[in-house]
């Protein structure tokens, strides 16, 4: 028999807003990673069911818990060993008994399973995969699929690294305050992550990859309910709702790539812009402020602007200058010479942009030669122009930023053709 | 609680040019390491450096080969470790920030524990 459609939809919430609160609450009884997933999982499909005949409860978090729980507690004592596959490090483990405990008083442990998939003594690749998996929910083969990784691939990454969790005692506890700044970064480290691979997918046919934006904000809005008084979580979270607002502008119609310049402003979610500029106010507040306060001030100086050409360059310069000084990577210098090519000349734009043409890490990166392509045809150097359009298309793989620099390329053509004309227009490299 | 070994890995070459003062100093880190650990410290050594090492292998024909050298040549070199006791990673990882290591780091490894 097939459930009944509200019933799947009520499943199917509950498992994007309470899958992280479950699992954390029934790893607390299990003290194994492993077996807290499968009973999960099973009290997710008993709920498909059970919630079908008896209705949707009024807090399906606890109910999924209590059922998990239960799970935990029966397939424990059918065998013990079961318990033992992929041990956790507890302090205060639970043993619920025969009696559940109360729902109303399940602990929320999500902040403890945050920091522990997100511990730095996992690779960064492996932390966000288990984020997907652990705190998302997403099945072995979702997360594959998000890397472009075959399911085999991710299972052994995924196990590799809850093997190490549970071998070297990665504990699963929330860091002492000393700890906590850089352990939070690590977690919105991981967090930013996500985004941007959703924001700007590095291979394939979509620009944007939806699913992963919308868990990157989810995970986000979830740090900020756990930690409501955190700058950097306020500060990624303005970033990600004024990155995110533009999203609907960023394709055309026809699919291609519509830069910042060229977006149609009123299609901006004011919503979501309101909401980021009271975080980046926030965010802001604390002393020096984060990298994320800042790049989400950036997007916020883009936001507020009324037209490309409006926009205030001075200022977003001056923010630039203190991000490069606290998070000095390449790309934000980068940035930072595109946003110098409007505010004090292109001449200047180009000399930031040539001071990075050593930099070893920016030498497989496409926005690059696009940004230096760019100033290069406002000056009217065609060919060198032609050149460096030629070398960014080399560097991505992104089918819809290829057919944006080969669409340049081909009015550059045109252009030489009929010398002296030099299309003014904005940088591909422009933050969008 | 749980054990832990921290190996200490160093670059040879700078130790070399480090003189009577650079080995001096580093005692002197080493000992204040051992006084502000010795709770957590369950032993611990330094090598000899990996010109002395003799690196002994089993052929698929069964007899050995032993030859001069360590087992893996490489720029920053296994040259002393320290054994550890620690209720879980952070607490070990703590430790292993604390060692001194001028000329290089340290990896930590949980020893493994047979029941």
């Amino acid at each position: 028999m097939l459930a009944d459609p509200s019933v799947s939809a009520a499943v199917a919430d509950a498992h994007r807003r309470e899958w992280a609160f479950v699992l954390a609450a029934t790893v607390r009884v299990t003290g194994d990673l492993g077996m807290a997933e499968e009973c999960v999982q099973d009290a997710y499909a008993q709920a498909l069911s059970t919630w079908g005949d008896r209705g949707v409860p009024a807090r399906p978090g606890a109910w999924l818990t209590t059922v998990a729980r239960r799970r935990a507690v029966d397939a424990g004592r059918r065998d013990a060993t079961l318990r033992r596959s992929l041990p956790l490090l507890l302090d205060d483990r639970v043993d619920p008994g025969p009696q559940i405990a109360d729902p109303e008083e399940i602990a929320d442990d999500r902040l403890r399973l945050v920091f522990t998939c997100c511990h730095p003594a996992l690779r960064l690749e492996a932390q966000v995969a288990l984020t997907l998996r652990l705190l998302c929910g997403l099945t072995t083969a979702e997360v594959a699929a998000a890397f472009l990784v075959s399911e085999p691939t991710m299972a052994a990454r995924l196990t590799r690294a809850k093997k190490k969790i549970s071998g070297a005692r990665i504990p699963y506890r929330v860091p002492a305050a000393g700890e906590l700044p850089t352990r939070v970064d690590a977690v919105l480290t991981v967090v930013h992550l996500l985004f941007t691979t959703g924001h700007t997918a590095p291979v394939g046919a979509d620009l944007i990859r939806r699913d992963l934006v919308e868990r990157a904000l989810d995970l986000t809005r979830m740090l900020r309910a756990l930690l409501p008084r955190d700058a950097d979580v306020a500060g990624l979270l303005a970033l990600i709702l004024l990155t995110d607002a533009r999203s609907a502008t960023r394709v055309g119609g026809d699919g291609r790539l519509v830069l910042l310049a060229e977006q149609d402003r009123t299609r901006w979610d004011r919503n979501a812009i309101g909401e980021g500029v009271a975080l980046v106010r926030e965010a802001l507040r604390r002393r020096p402020p984060g990298r994320f306060a800042l790049m989400a001030a950036i997007a916020a100086v883009h936001a507020e602007a009324p037209s490309w050409t409006d926009t205030d360059w001075g200022e977003l310069v001056a923010l630039y200058d203190l991000l490069v000084q606290l998070w000095p990577s390449p790309v934000v210098a980068l940035n930072r010479a595109v946003a110098v090519g409007f505010a004090a000349g292109i001449d200047a734009g180009l000399h930031a942009l040539d001071a990075l043409a050593a930099e070893p890490q920016l030498a497989g990166y496409a926005y690059l030669p696009a940004a230096r392509a760019d100033l290069l045809r406002r000056l009217g150097r065609l060919s060198e122009a032609r050149t460096a359009y030629e070398e960014a298309l080399l560097l991505t793989q992104n089918t819809v930023e290829r057919d944006f620099l080969t669409a340049r390329l081909d009015k550059l053509g045109q252009a030489q053709a009929k010398p002296g004309s030099t299309h003014p227009g904005p940088a591909p490299s422009a933050p969008r | 609680m749980a054990q832990y070994l921290i190996l200490i890995y160093e670059d040879e070459a700078a130790w070399a040019t480090a003189g009577p003062e650079g080995y001096e100093q580093a005692m002197k880190e080493h000992t204040a390491f051992g006084h502000a650990n010795g709770a957590a410290l369950r032993g611990g050594n330094a090598l000899q450096p990996t010109g002395t090492a003799t690196t002994v292998r089993r052929e698929p024909t069964g007899s050995f080969s032993v030859t001069d050298g360590p087992f893996v040549e490489t720029k920053e070199a296994l040259g002393g470790y320290y054994l550890v006791e620690a209720a879980d990673l952070d607490e070990a990882l703590a430790v292993a920030k604390q060692v001194p290591a001028p000329f290089g780091g340290v990896e930590v490894r949980p020893v493994q524990v047979f029941d």
